[in-house]
């Protein structure tokens, strides 16, 4: 992964271009501005408007500005370097020309041989590509459009929402086609990020962007609905680079079913709690037989408030006879290796959120290095023009020369401290990426112990129920001639019983089966985790590697320039 | 520590006829071994000026003595007053915040400015024939002592301010009585262009100086964000555990030693890029008492110049008038002339003294700004060479960690 290496010529022919830049920084602000852009290998615009330089070629190499000494001293009218003091007069428009947005991104990127992901930001997220490499799914998130709720707005005219373009090209073959659009609102996410949850348990599943407080107010704002276009983008994005999800039906239909989205929707809070509360009575009294059992079909998901109150009640029960209980619940987490795992991932995700912090100084640190450099810059650029207009003394102009050099070397090294910052900011990203990842592996392991709560609870039960069903049994069988009602009581005892076994047996497939795919998630994680870091500590090597090359030339150049004036003692 | 010769061959060149040796005459001064004397607020901080030399007006080839800053002080009032015209070299300030006057920094500084300042004297072939040079080189501490108590009040002041209020006085009296309110100024051209030049050039030095500053202070931070970022960065290694955990801590380890470098690059910008620039700033300002000595010369000139034209019409008058007075008024009127020649002689050899140390001035800033710009850009390629040889050569390192 030597790209830096490869990117020789190139830079060379971009370093001689930006060293004619700052050149025309100095010299004439006016005209070329702009032109920095067109930096092809063919076009040298910038070496004819260059007072002297003709677009000859032997330019390239030499450095533009080391020849000042000599030409000073004797034609100062005819020099090129020296003329035009119609550049300097306004200091302002001197910072304005430093930061033009095009010349900045026509600078080669990166050292670390990242091009490709870099100048298309596209469909890649993380440096791990899904594993066949001839497999596609590039998801856009574009043209946000407001429309208005027409069916529940209580206020008429008043419930807006901002809809979104999401463009999908695609060559799997549960799709059907290569590129098609939909258009979703945010709700829609939100559906499908809750129906995720609930389908794959267990798995590492990327975050969806948060919902905001204040909707419909912020909604207005532009850079309110940009920020979240961008949010989306990334969240699909990331669902796209999962080797599983990707492949949902979940997120197909959300992707590519024109209309309304065909996933169960999300029902509130509130409307689950009068729900729940509704049922709960007849589940206390123990009404029917069968509502008193817990419904097989729902322990494959964990006690949502709400619809599931009782089985809450029990769960939490459960929980503090686990945490205070004297007796050790049924079935613990016993997976060892699980455990080790865990603990490390915690020990990792607290020093990594010190090093994202640390890292997020560092890159102030070089922010501040980078302008300082560039304001002592133009503080010599004032002196030099100061000391070289009505020069009366030779020593003038030779010192005018000397800070000249200084002031264009520290404009560079101003430059190059900007760039290196900017690359700096997209390699440790990297660590504030991983600090979101940690977040859904800690979903996936409250998935696990929710379900495994659920199994220790409805063991519990069944061991109650069994007690029960004995004491009956010996209670009963000291009436002469039978207890109908007692035996009534016990037949009844038996079938909740066998419901309740039942719903254990599913409950516990469940908890295996995320035991199961927090192992793959695990494993995969670490995979990632290896390949992402190594990728992310040698872009930054790379990158600060390069820069400080770059700068030592720029500074080298000025200390032999001046090595005249060493000091001989 | 720098030596002077005044020429470069032994005999003919030589103006004093005393010298019996062979060697040209020469006066090598330096500012050593700060030291801190005394307790609490009475504490002060005093150097070792050591003098080597071959004047035959300075006793022996060798002599150590102990001087604190308000000697040299002393020395450059006295010099300004005496030598007016000429620039003299300026002195670091006086640092009256409590925190920092024993920092090591500090004193380091201070150290390097008061030998640059001895040694500029000790260079300028008028200034070094001083009396009260040699006797800042040579007296024992009471001498000193006394010496400068002397000078108490009227030169506590800065001469320069002094002079402004004491001419400012007179002046505006005989300008009253004359009938006229503004103060008399020359109409050269040449030196008007010159006092701008001055006045202008102290206001870019000082913005130039201090971004210079500012970017000591950024270097100090950026050593310290990689410092912590390092160690972070090695804890993180420490809890992965394998090979991407050696990784992190060979990354770490890097940034720590880079830290180190970065500090010391901090402190090499201080002393020999910021400090040159801070005299530069310095020794302007010290021009621009100068410029004020020569306005007072040419003021007293001036006035006495009015005054003598009226005597005269007063002289003429009594003439006419065959008045005893006459006698008087004649002795009058030649002392007051014998004073104007003074005056004219003293503006005369400020002028010209000037011009000859304008040219002085030019050369030694172009040599001298020319130096700190050398030791500015050597350090900062010393340091980029070392941040890319620290970070190339991680690389490999990281390559065969990252398949093993």
């Amino acid at each position: 992964m030597m790209g830096f290496e490869n990117q020789g010529s190139d830079e060379a022919q971009l370093y001689a271009s930006r060293e004619e830049l700052e050149s025309l920084v100095l010299d004439d602000d006016d005209d070329n501005n702009n032109s920095g852009n067109g930096n092809g290998s063919g076009s040298n615009p910038l070496f004819r408007s260059n007072g002297g330089a003709n677009g000859d070629d032997s330019q390239y190499h030499h450095h533009p500005l080391s020849p000042s000494f000599a030409e000073i001293s004797t034609t100062e009218d005819d020099d090129p370097l020296l003329s035009s003091p119609s550049g300097y007069k306004n200091p302002t428009s001197f910072n304005s020309f430093l930061e033009p947005p095009s010349y900045a991104d026509a600078v080669f990127r990166s050292f670390d041989g990242d091009r490709g992901k870099q100048i298309n930001g596209d469909g890649v997220v993380s440096s791990s590509s899904p594993s066949s490499s001839s497999d596609y799914l590039k998801i856009s998130v574009t043209d946000p459009q407001k429309e208005q709720d027409l069916n529940n707005s209580l206020v008429p005219g008043g419930n807006s929402f901002v809809t979104y373009l999401i463009t999908t090209w695609t060559n799997l073959p549960e799709f059907n086609g290569t590129e098609f659009s939909v258009r979703r609102r945010f709700k829609d996410v939100v559906t499908l990020s809750d129906r995720l949850s609930e389908s794959y348990r267990g798995y590492f599943i990327p975050l969806r962007p948060d919902k905001s407080v204040v909707e419909s107010q912020v909604m207005q704002k532009q850079e309110f609905v940009e920020q979240r276009r961008i949010g989306l983008e990334k969240y699909l994005r990331k669902l796209a680079a999962h080797p599983v999800i990707r492949r949902s039906e979940e997120l197909r239909a959300f992707l590519q079913v024109q209309g309304k989205l065909p996933l169960l929707k999300t029902t509130d809070v509130a409307s689950r709690m009068i729900d729940g509360a509704v049922k709960l009575p007849k589940q206390l009294f123990g009404e029917s037989v069968v509502s008193a059992a817990v419904d097989p079909d729902e322990v494959v998901q964990p006690a949502k408030g709400g619809r599931d109150l009782l089985r809450m009640f029990k769960e939490l029960r459960q929980s503090v006879t686990n945490d205070w209980g004297g007796t050790k619940p049924p079935v613990v987490e016993e997976d060892k290796e699980f455990l080790e795992k865990r603990k490390k991932l915690q020990d990792f995700e607290q020093e990594l959120t010190n090093v994202s912090q640390q890292a997020e100084s560092l890159v102030k640190a070089q922010q501040d290095m980078g302008e300082t450099l560039g304001q002592l810059g133009l503080a010599f650029v004032k002196l030099t023009k100061f000391e070289s207009e009505e020069a009366k003394f030779n020593s003038q102009k030779v010192r005018a020369a000397d800070m000249k050099n200084v002031a264009t070397s520290a404009v560079k090294a101003s430059r190059l401290y900007r760039e290196l910052n900017a690359q700096t900011v997209r390699h440790l990203d990297k660590l504030h990426e991983y600090l979101g990842v940690m977040l859904t592996v800690n979903n996936a392991y409250s998935d696990r112990s929710n379900a495994l709560l659920t199994v220790q609870t409805l063991l519990s039960e069944l061991s109650n129920l069994s007690f029960r069903i004995e004491k009956l049994e010996a209670a009963a069988s000291k009436v002469f001639g039978g207890d109908r009602s007692r035996v009534k009581k016990i037949e009844e005892l038996k079938e909740t019983m066998r419901v309740t076994d039942e719903a254990k047996n599913r409950a516990v497939r469940e908890y295996e089966r995320i035991k199961e795919n927090n192992k793959m998630e695990l494993e995969r994680l670490d995979k990632e985790r290896h390949d992402d870091f190594f990728s992310m500590l040698k872009g930054f090597v790379v990158n600060q590697a390069g820069y400080a090359e770059k700068m030592a030339t720029v500074w080298a150049t000025v200390a032999n320039e001046t090595s005249g004036y060493a000091k001989s003692s | 520590m720098i030596t002077t010769q005044r020429s470069p061959n032994g005999g003919s060149g030589l103006h004093s006829p005393r010298s019996p040796s062979s060697q040209p005459p020469f006066l090598s001064v330096s500012v050593t071994d700060p030291a801190k004397m005394g307790n609490g607020v009475q504490a002060y901080i005093s150097y070792k000026v050591i003098t080597k030399t071959n004047f035959p007006e300075y006793q022996g080839s060798e002599k150590i003595v102990i001087r604190r800053y308000s000697d040299f002080v002393w020395l450059r009032d006295r010099l300004f007053e005496k030598y007016k015209g000429i620039f003299i070299p300026p002195l670091p300030e006086k640092n009256t915040v409590e925190k920092f006057r024993f920092s090591a920094e500090f004193i380091e500084m201070r150290r390097q400015a008061l030998d640059t300042f001895v040694n500029r004297i000790a260079l300028h072939h008028e200034l070094q024939q001083s009396d009260d040079l040699r006797t800042f080189l040579q007296a024992d501490e009471q001498t000193m002592e006394r010496a400068r108590s002397q000078d108490t009040g009227i030169f506590k002041k800065k001469p320069s301010d002094l002079m402004q209020i004491f001419w400012g006085v007179q002046s505006k009296v005989t300008d009253v009585v004359l009938g006229k309110e503004k103060p008399v100024e020359e109409s050269n051209p040449e030196y008007e262009k010159f006092k701008k030049y001055i006045s202008e050039l102290e206001d870019n030095l000082a913005e130039a100086q201090k971004h210079a500053y500012r970017l000591v202070k950024r270097h100090r931070e950026l050593g310290q964000s990689l410092a912590d970022f390092g160690k972070a960065i090695k804890l993180l290694g420490a809890c992965e555990g394998n090979a991407l955990g050696t990784a992190f801590s060979e990354v770490g380890a890097k940034s720590e030693m880079l830290s180190i470098k970065l500090q010391r690059e901090a402190h090499h910008l201080l002393m020999n890029f910021e400090e040159p620039l801070k005299d530069y700033v310095r020794a302007v300002q010290s021009i621009k008492g100068t410029i004020a000595e020569r306005a007072n010369a040419f003021r007293q000139q001036c006035e006495l110049a009015e005054t003598i034209k009226l005597k005269e019409i007063d002289l003429n008058k009594l003439r006419l008038m065959r008045s005893e007075k006459m006698l008087d008024a004649e002795h009058e009127y030649e002392e007051l002339k014998s004073q104007g020649e003074e005056a004219t002689k003293r503006f005369d050899t400020i002028v010209r003294l000037m011009n000859e140390e304008i040219v002085r001035f030019q050369d030694q800033r172009t040599q001298e700004l020319g130096r700190a710009f050398h030791e500015f850009a050597k350090g900062q390629a010393r340091l980029a060479n070392a941040i890319a040889d620290a970070w190339r050569s991680l690389i490999p390192k990281l390559d065969s960690l990252s398949v093993s």
